[in-house]
């Protein structure tokens, strides 16, 4: 499968549904798409069908507010029906509310509150572990999401347990809400922090599936700690107008917007 | 239909006083924007701490601010502030009596369909069961503003919820009856009692309007103060009406009207129905939606009366 081009289709996808919806996280969705094709699409051993499977992998997308990119990863690769989703999405009495709600079919974990996915998925590696299966853990954290101190606990904990089940992403597309991570609160040399607590770290471009690909396989290969990506990635990648602009973390394109969207994502895909 | 919201005149009222009082300051946790907080911050950088993504960390800092002096106002969505910086609000604000004032923004059910993560239902509970917090739900932007002021006079901590959106106005510019711990009385009645608090004031209000068309008489009290509760305000109701009827946008279990049943059983028993959110995750929808749904707006208040007198 290209999945380049796939995630020019989810892109699309995620675009169409914030849209119709009038509600979305729009630039972090774009930003971290890639890695959810690359997990979802590659990497990951889950099948729609058997996500009672005690063996298959589990993904946990801390930073919940990118719920409309999950589920239109999810939707495409069968989880459940993509015409359901997008004729309810955070609409009145829908399941498809706007964070991760594991009543949906393939949502391993109700998150939406930031802080909690890594502790989480600490928990499932180390289930993983005392049960002796090979399946491994994902998640992923947003770059603001990182000064939440619940996470440096379970980065201690993850190394203290030498987790090497454990994979996590850190969505480094240096905005929050309130402007840069720089501005806001620090969270550079994410790097050199992990590193000191015993992980092993891979720094990537966010944005390349190749670049995630390789490093999920390195991670892979690592053992007696886990590894973390950092994604060096672009908020609202792929669109121009979106692209690095603390404004775009919560909006709604107009109708020209829209439009202007997807016409750059057709052109983009046409390229390939 | 009012168009400022409750926390536009926070932002409004810190502003003004900030200038005169430099002790005033607010902190944030990547929450101006939503908090209406963006004049203030840019207005007064050196009484603005922003401390990112990381509420137990704004709440202890609050403390400590506070404890060197400061007049600290901790504004972070009503969720994550009555929440995850728990532990924060009960040791380093309400047990050590620091002069802490943690406001609770897009309250409630205010999120809508952001779901569970992002409602605060539960917050009169946490809050309120915590020895020296003082909790307050004002109704309007007028009330709001009279709490702000009148807080910004004392020492104690205090948590302040309020909502995200504009609502309509239970008052009158130039007319807003205030007294702090006092709940106020939007109009008198002798055949049922109505006592809400937070943003269905409004609709208590209307339902009692409509009510007055039916024949039935409604006091309406305004508990914005929901504890420490206005004890004597409660009990005179439960002996001259004959029937409480709560509305809150909260949790069934631990909100103002388990506290209201707790009061009328002890001094003055009555029968007291609480109109709440459910004890399970709310419906997807809107704020008004939900309220509709669980019966919490002026139709569902009007059909509880109606059914229950
Ligand atoms: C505990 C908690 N605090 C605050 C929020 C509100 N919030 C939602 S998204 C967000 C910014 C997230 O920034 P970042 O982690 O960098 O994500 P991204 O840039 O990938 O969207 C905030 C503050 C939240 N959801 N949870
Ligand atoms: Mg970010």
């Amino acid at each position: 499968m290209n999945l380049e081009a796939k995630a020019l289709d989810i892109r699309k996808d995620i675009i169409k549904l914030i849209y119709s919806a009038g509600c979305g996280h729009i630039g972090g969705d774009l930003s971290v798409t890639d890695i959810l094709v690359d997990l979802y699409y590659k990497q990951m051993n889950v099948d729609p069908n058997k996500m009672d499977d005690p063996n298959r992998d589990r993904f946990v997308l801390s930073k919940g507010h990118s719920v409309e990119a999950l589920y239109c990863v999810l939707a495409d690769r069968g989880f459940f029906d993509k015409k359901e989703l997008f004729d309810t999405y955070s609409k009145y009495l829908s399941k498809y509310i706007g964070h991760p709600n594991n009543k949906i079919n393939g949502v391993e974990m109700n998150t939406g509150s930031l802080g909690h996915g890594l502790s989480v998925a600490v928990g499932m590696a180390m289930a993983g572990k005392m049960d002796k299966r090979d399946y491994r853990v994902y998640a992923v954290m947003g770059d603001g999401e990182m000064a939440e101190g619940s996470n440096w606990e379970a980065i201690t904990a993850g190394a203290h347990y030498g987790l090497d089940n454990l994979t996590a992403f850190v969505d480094r597309n240096r905005l929050q809400i309130s402007g840069t991570t720089e501005e806001v609160m620090t969270a550079d040399e994410q790097e050199e922090r992990w590193a000191a607590f015993g992980w092993n770290v891979i720094s990537i471009p966010g944005n390349n599936i190749d670049a995630i690909d390789n490093a999920v396989e390195l991670a892979k290969h690592t053992k007696g700690k886990p590894t973390v990506i950092i994604a060096n990635t672009t908020k609202g990648c792929g669109v121009s107008f979106i692209e690095n602009k603390a404004a775009w973390h919560h909006k709604v394109p107009t109708e020209a917007e829209y439009q202007q969207a997807l016409k750059e994502l057709d052109e983009r895909r046409a390229q390939l | 239909m009012n168009k400022i919201a409750n926390k536009q005149v926070i932002n409004d009222v810190l502003l003004e006083e900030s200038a005169k009082d430099k002790d005033i300051v607010v902190l944030c946790s990547d929450s101006r924007g939503s908090a209406g907080m963006k004049s203030y911050a840019e207005q007064r950088p050196e009484q603005f701490v922003e401390v990112g993504i990381a509420e137990q960390n704004l709440v202890g800092i609050s403390a400590g601010l506070a404890a060197c002096g400061k007049k600290p106002f901790a504004v972070s969505p009503a969720s994550f502030l009555s929440t995850r910086s728990m532990e924060q609000a009960k040791v380093d604000v309400a047990y050590s009596n620091t002069n802490v004032k943690l406001i609770g923004i897009s309250g409630g059910v205010s999120y809508g369909a952001l779901g569970m993560t992002h409602h605060s239902a539960t917050d009169i509970a946490t809050m309120g069961s915590m020895p020296n917090m003082r909790v307050y739900l004002p109704s309007d932007r007028f009330q709001t503003e009279a709490l702000i002021r009148s807080v910004l006079k004392d020492e104690k901590p205090a948590y302040i919820r309020i909502g995200r959106n504009a609502v309509e106005d239970v008052y009158e510019e130039g007319n807003v009856p205030f007294e702090l711990d006092k709940a106020t009385l939007v109009k008198d009645g002798t055949d049922v009692t109505i006592i809400a608090c937070g943003e269905l004031v409004g609709d208590a209000k209307a339902a009692a309007e409509e009510l007055a068309g039916k024949g039935i008489s409604v006091r309406v009290l305004d508990m914005y103060c929901v504890k420490p509760i206005d004890k004597d305000a409660i009990i005179k109701a439960a002996k001259e009406t004959k029937l409480i009827v709560t509305v809150e946008e909260h949790t069934m279990y631990g909100g103002m009207g388990s506290m209201v049943a707790q009061i009328t059983a002890a001094n003055a028993p009555v029968k007291v129905i609480n109109l709440t959110l459910p004890d399970a995750p709310v419906v997807t929808g809107k704020s008004r939606e939900i309220f509709k749904y669980y019966g919490l707006d002026a139709e569902g208040i009007v059909k509880t009366v109606t059914e229950q007198l």
